[in-house]
């Protein structure tokens, strides 16, 4: 039996507009043999949250380049665990200074990947740590 | 430029250098690539010369300074009479942190300023939206009203400094507050001089800050263009913009034919909506991106003025040379920037401003060498705008007009991107349009192509990007970024709050309805957006009036 393709929902939560990050790591995923849903743009966290188990996803990809992720990043794992779904690897992604990760990773995001990052790093990562 | 007969022997010696002197070192040393390409794909030949220009017509393609087809710049003597404008794009949290550093920018020596607005006030959220919670302040100021538009320029006289604002789906209720605080310092509509971007359709293909439906917003801005054309005539209505589209992933090429179809469908509009084309062309200003590839991005500039200068005259009929005229801002490429090493963007960013320069842009943003960390600081700031101080005071390229006409390669690559941007404007024109290109999704799919092309080409190690998949080195985390204090968003609505209280609400409910009202009917809204805000309306409420009659846009996802 072939092995079950990994799901990924991309979304962008908050109202940044930058979307050009989150289309090149949908498509890399995507050329990688996952399956991709892609949300759009201004999702808020509980939109987000329910797409994500709504499509019965392993990995939830965020991205924003707002600064707004401290708040709204944990949202969505908070959201995620309420709903029964702690077992979804949620990562981000964008301009994120490096003094904010710990705070990040303490709040449920696997890793956060910052500007520059190949895209196989992010491919491998998601590989590595979906059960 | 040459006559037949010298075009042949200079034919003939290049293939005896082809088949000679190169072929011999070729068989010693192999080039460093099999082919060579601009970031458009455009082929780069080993060697340009007159053989490449042969075509070229010098009064009919390059012309003059300041004539038909401006090839060669817009203005008489470009920057032998004045420097473009210095502008950094500017604002974060509140409107007293971004007055100071307008303050800052003036008394060093900044010719104009340029807004930045955060994200709920792009969108047209006050801070109080839900929505708005934990984007207040962040990516520029907050803006809730006219109270803070007057806290932002307060000290700054208004018939003094022209001002940029990047403001798109909500530009009619932040020029409308502008001219309101211009009303309160005793400065008239008449003299104000700035720009606001009210470019909606790069909003659906390329940035994301979109709020109604195209044709309510098309109406919105055909109206601030016969309003300013009667009121604020020294007022840039529009600035059609390709730098985001370049953000997003566009080439050169598409940045060119994406941003002038975006001006085809503009200009359509108002003449559809009864206005005379050369009643508001002269206020049409553009807003282009400068990338590493420094003679490419040399030709687009020079290439974008020519081909805007033959469609406004040609396909419009527009009569007055400035109608003709592309006048652009330019800011240099954020996306080039590295989070490694990021000292090295200060020379990117140099090479970027010469390009702007050199290709006749009107004004300039210069990054700053923190800006894939996080907002820049003060100090990284002031090297962004030394950075255009030394471009326009120690290199030279300025003592001259447009310098690099005539080089066999830039005039080479002018026509190409001149003749491949125009082939996408008619592949553009037969889908409808550029609002109709975009409801389809051509665009969005083009740059999401290109983006995902270069994406892979960086992996590949084919294209290099110094510092980061060349050259690297471990380093420490960078220090003393900029952050904008949390607390600035319940400030904020605490400010907004009290506002509230303090203004004349019947007097706002009665502007508001009026606002209503006139919505439903075709009436030109500016007058009363304007008195909306004069009397403290909110641009949240506003725009929600105008939400619940217009309904809201719906983008098509492209992947």
């Amino acid at each position: 039996m072939a092995e079950k393709l990994i799901r990924v929902l991309v979304a962008k939560p908050g109202l940044d507009g930058h979307d050009r990050g989150a289309k090149v790591v949908a498509r890399a995923l995507r050329d990688a043999g996952m399956e991709v849903i892609y949300t759009g743009l201004r999702q808020t966290p509980e939109q987000i949250a329910a797409a994500a188990v709504q499509e019965d996803v392993n990995v939830v990809c965020l991205s924003l380049l707002s600064g707004a992720h401290n708040h709204l990043f944990p949202k969505v794992v908070q959201l995620l665990k309420e709903k029964d779904a702690g077992d979804i690897l949620v990562v981000g992604g964008g301009v994120i200074p490096d003094a904010d990760i710990p705070y990040l990773k303490e709040n449920g995001i696997a890793e956060i990947f910052t500007p520059g990052t190949p895209t196989s790093k992010a491919i491998e990562f998601i590989t590595s740590h979906v059960q | 430029m040459f006559d037949k007969e010298k075009l042949a022997s200079i034919q003939s010696a290049k293939e005896g250098w082809d088949n000679g002197t190169v072929a011999k070192a070729l068989g010693k040393y192999k080039e460093r690539r099999e082919e060579f390409t601009t970031s458009s794909k455009i082929p780069v030949e080993r060697l340009y010369t007159p053989l490449n220009t042969a075509d070229l017509d010098y009064e009919q393609d390059l012309g003059f300074p300041g004539q038909y087809p401006f090839t060669r710049g817009v203005q008489p003597t470009m920057y032998r009479g004045r420097f473009w404008t210095m502008r950094q794009y500017a604002g974060f949290a509140t409107a007293e942190e971004s007055n100071k550093r307008y303050k800052y920018l003036l008394e060093q020596g900044q010719t104009g300023l340029s807004v930045a607005f955060d994200l709920p006030t792009q969108i047209g959220y006050d801070s109080d939206d839900e929505i708005a919670h934990g984007e207040i302040g962040k990516v520029g100021v907050a803006i809730d009203s006219l109270a803070d538009m007057e806290t932002l320029f307060s000290g700054i006289p208004l018939d003094k400094v022209s001002t940029s604002m990047t403001i798109n789906a909500p530009a009619s209720v932040l020029l409308a507050m502008y001219i309101a605080v211009g009303e309160k310092q005793g400065v008239s509509a008449d003299v104000l001089r700035g720009t606001i971007q009210n470019d909606i359709l790069k909003e659906y293909s390329a940035r994301g800050t979109y709020i109604y439906p195209p044709a309510p917003s098309m109406r919105l801005i055909t109206n601030i263009f016969e309003f300013c054309s009667k009121n604020v005539p020294k007022w840039n209505t529009i600035s059609i913009s390709g730098y985001h589209i370049r953000e997003a992933g566009s080439t050169a090429v598409q940045e060119v034919a994406f941003t002038l179809a975006d001006g085809i469908a503009y200009v359509k509009a108002a003449i559809d909506a009864g206005l005379n084309v050369d009643d508001f062309a002269g206020r049409l200003s553009f807003f282009f991106n400068s990338h590493n590839n420094l003679l490419e991005e040399v030709a687009k500039f020079r290439a974008a003025r020519k081909l805007w200068a033959k469609i406004m005259k040609e396909r419009f009929g527009a009569t007055k040379p400035r109608s003709w005229m592309l006048r652009f801002h330019t800011q240099t490429g954020g996306s080039t920037l590295t989070a490694q090493q990021p000292d090295n963007n200060i020379v990117r960013v140099a090479m970027q401003t010469l390009a702007a320069v050199l290709g006749g842009t009107q004004s300039l943003h210069t990054n700053s060498k923190d800006e894939a960390l996080a907002l820049p600081t003060e100090d990284s700031v002031r090297i962004a705008l030394r950075t255009q101080q030394i471009v326009a005071y120690e290199s030279g390229v300025c003592d001259t007009i447009d310098p690099l006409a005539g080089s066999y390669y830039v005039e080479a690559l002018t026509k190409k991107i001149e003749d491949e941007a125009m082939a996408y404007i008619e592949k553009i024109d037969a889908l409808g349009g550029a609002d109709k290109a975009i409801e389809q999704g051509f665009i969005q799919k083009e740059i999401a192509d290109s983006s995902y092309n270069y994406q892979k080409e960086v992996e590949s190690g084919h294209e290099v990007i110094v510092g980061m998949n060349k050259f690297y080195i471990e380093e420490k985390p960078v220090e003393g970024l900029l952050r904008v204090d949390p607390a600035v968003g319940e400030a904020q609505v605490k400010k907004l709050k009290a506002m509230k209280e303090n203004r004349d609400n019947v007097a706002v409910k009665n502007k508001l309805d009026a606002l209503k009202e006139a919505a439903k009917t075709d009436a030109n809204l500016m007058p009363y957006i304007l008195d909306a805000v004069r009397v403290y309306g909110t641009e949240g409420e506003i725009c929600n009036i105008l939400r619940e009659v217009f309904g809201e846009y719906r983008p098509v996802e492209i992947l």
